[in-house]
């Protein structure tokens, strides 16, 4: 199961890496949205994984009787989730306003920051 | 372990039962006093209530706290503190060592000077969009990225100060300003992705995220089945990135000079120094074995990373981008004395942090007024600020010697201790290296203060015509920058003067990383208290 897994990690990350990679705004924020699901399973799958045996301590003992799945990586998947949300809210409202403003989705036309036609420095006193 | 059914846990000597005295609780302030002054702003932003006194009062509270903690951990070693009854490695620590400490403390001292600063140059309007919130919870997240014992929790910490400073660069909303945040957000958001695939991977192979228990495991009597060497590796990329090493070094010349000149100078002296610690405690302290590996590839990238950076800082015309460039020269100096990795190249790389925080800083401030004076962010299209303002051409002159790692300021310190290191194992290429970057900074920014300051007016004016005109400063924003400027310009000349606390500080705290033993001891209870 976890080679299937990872095997899907790795498509998920192949994916958002030609994403992340192009030119316009709209695909990098996919990539960004798939990288961020690509994680979450990475974590999961490396938290190895145990079916149908919930985390839950008999009140007698102290640890669980048997083998049960790994609630700890399911903890740091919805840190990352809430994470990674908010991050995808912001560029996504960034994204948008970056658009209305500078009327462009291609990042190679976005040098207003460092603009094509700038002097050199200073040669002389 | 505590793993046989049915018993009761043993507890004595791991968890303290007795009451936590007050001072106890330093350990976590710096992240809970930030926190509560945000909350508060948050709450406060839309009345007409003295924002920047409140700022001030909690970065002075901030500095307290830190520079208490730094005390502590200088007297009795590190200190741990753990949340809940979740013994370790299994809660969430929080470890200071004297690294760490010493790194709060100066970002603290930082802090506090941008909130005096701050008080006098922010508007109305951006304390209602949330400018104080957004620093106050920035310092949330770079005191808890330098206090957490716990990977998983520094990179929630790296987040937390990521996410708000996001809020800070884009206050304007300027089309400058959001080209700028278009590069820091998406590269920087990939550099934390990258930090989480790492954790997620280390958390696989050791199965746990306690950095102290980190270091048992990877130190200890078993070989470590799996890829330590390609989490090292990502590590290192992560966090190169964070800190804008070359060849990842692009996102910071692209976005640093366009917010206000204030959260330029929060950015450049807080925020890749983040950075430089992460690489610090974890690819020095935790994966010491990988970076032996790695030495002569980082060495590699220290000596790019200075000379891209002094480089770059040529080629600028306006104030700030020449800035910008200098700290990621400055970061491969850092870079440097980590690929050296002995104790003297890594107390030389905590004192060059400590100086580089508080320069960048300053420099940046100093760009502010000036602009404010001239009316450009041009370095030749002002000219005659000597005149308008001697004390601040003064303080300037005395920052340009700190940034090139000329006596008698700090700089000089951090560059000789590491100069020093390179040339006790050998590294006599990465000695020039340091060096030449200190002559071309030296360039660099005195040009910016032959144009601003010596010149009698712009650039095409005939020298000596006095053909300028400055604006005037109120009153207000005079006494705030001065006090603020002021401060951070005596306190690298003060380094520099009298740096015995200072490197016997930083000479601890290269102990401390190198030889953790007692950072673990504290983590896990009986040692080191």
């Amino acid at each position: 199961m976890e080679v299937y897994l990872a095997l899907l990690v790795g498509c998920f990350f192949i994916v958002s890496i030609y994403l992340l990679l192009s030119k316009y705004v709209i695909r990098i924020l996919l990539g960004v949205a798939i990288l961020g699901n690509a994680v979450n399973l990475l974590i999961f799958t490396s938290g190895r994984l145990t079916r149908e045996v919930p985390p839950i301590i008999p009140e007698a003992l102290q640890v669980p009787a048997e083998a049960t799945a790994n609630p700890l990586p399911q903890a740091l998947i919805l840190t990352a989730i809430v994470i990674s949300f908010s991050f995808f809210a912001f560029l996504l409202v960034l994204g948008y306003r970056s658009f209305q403003d500078l009327n462009t989705d291609d990042t190679d036309n976005m040098r207003f920051a460092e603009p094509v036609d700038q002097l050199p420095p200073p040669k002389g006193y | 372990m505590a793993g046989s059914t049915g018993e009761t846990i043993d507890l004595t000597g791991i968890m303290v039962e007795a009451g936590l005295q007050p001072a106890d609780y330093l350990v976590v302030a710096p992240v809970v006093i930030p926190i509560l002054f945000g909350a508060l702003h948050l709450m406060l932003r839309n009345r007409p209530v003295k924002h920047g006194v409140l700022a001030i009062i909690g970065m002075g509270l901030l500095v307290v706290c830190t520079f208490g903690l730094l005390q502590r951990v200088l007297d009795t070693g590190p200190v741990t503190m753990t949340m809940g009854r979740w013994l370790p490695p299994f809660g969430i620590s929080f470890s200071v060592d004297t690294a760490g400490a010493l790194l709060a403390f100066t970002s603290a001292v930082i802090a506090l000077g941008g909130a005096v600063y701050a008080a006098a140059t922010s508007t109305a309007l951006e304390s209602r969009y949330g400018f104080y919130p957004f620093f106050m919870l920035m310092m949330a997240g770079v005191s808890g990225a330098f206090l957490t014992g716990d990977v998983f929790n520094l990179y929630v910490w790296f987040e937390v100060l990521l996410i708000s400073s996001f809020g800070m660069i884009v206050l304007g909303s300027e089309q400058r300003q959001l080209d700028g945040t278009m590069k820091y957000a998406f590269l920087n958001l990939v550099a934390t992705t990258m930090f989480l695939v790492a954790t997620g991977l280390l958390y696989g192979t050791l199965g746990t995220l306690n950095m102290a228990d980190i270091w048992l495991k990877l130190n200890g009597e078993e070989a470590v089945q799996g890829p330590v060497m390609t989490i090292a590796m990502l590590y290192f990329l992560a966090f190169a990135m964070k800190a804008a090493a070359f060849p990842l070094n692009f996102w910071l010349p692209a976005s640093y000079h366009t917010p206000k000149y204030l959260v330029s100078a929060l950015f450049a002296g807080l925020l890749t120094k983040v950075g430089v610690y992460a690489l610090l405690r974890i690819s020095l302290m935790l994966f010491a074995d990988q970076r032996e590996v790695l030495a002569l590839f980082i060495a590699w990238v220290a000596a790019l990373t200075m000379l891209v950076g002094v480089l770059g800082a040529l080629a600028q015309r306006e104030v700030r981008r020449v800035l910008g460039y200098l700290v990621i020269s400055g970061i491969g100096t850092m870079l440097a004395g980590l690929a050296i990795g002995t104790q003297t190249a890594v107390a030389g790389v905590l004192v060059y942090a400590v100086h580089s925080m508080i320069v960048m800083a300053a420099l940046y401030l100093a760009a502010g007024i000036m602009a404010r004076l001239s009316g450009t962010a041009d370095m030749a299209g002002s000219g005659g600020l000597y005149a308008a303002s001697p004390m601040l051409a003064g303080a300037f002159l005395i920052l340009a010697f700190s940034v090139s790692g000329l006596p008698p300021t700090s700089g000089f310190w951090g560059k000789f201790v590491l100069v020093k290191s390179a040339l006790e194992v050998g590294a006599w290429w990465l000695a020039f290296m340091i060096l030449f970057s200190g002559l071309l900074t030296t360039i660099a920014v005195f040009r910016i203060w032959i144009f601003a300051f010596w010149r009698g007016g712009p650039e095409g004016t005939p020298d000596g015509a006095e053909a300028w005109t400055v604006n005037r400063l109120d009153e207000k924003f005079r006494l705030h920058s001065a006090l603020t400027l002021g401060v951070l310009t005596l306190l690298t000349l003060g380094l520099g003067l009298a740096p015995e606390m200072l490197l016997s500080a930083a000479a601890d705290g290269a102990r401390g990383l190198l030889y953790p033993l007692s950072y673990v001891g504290s983590a896990f209870g009986g040692g080191g208290q």
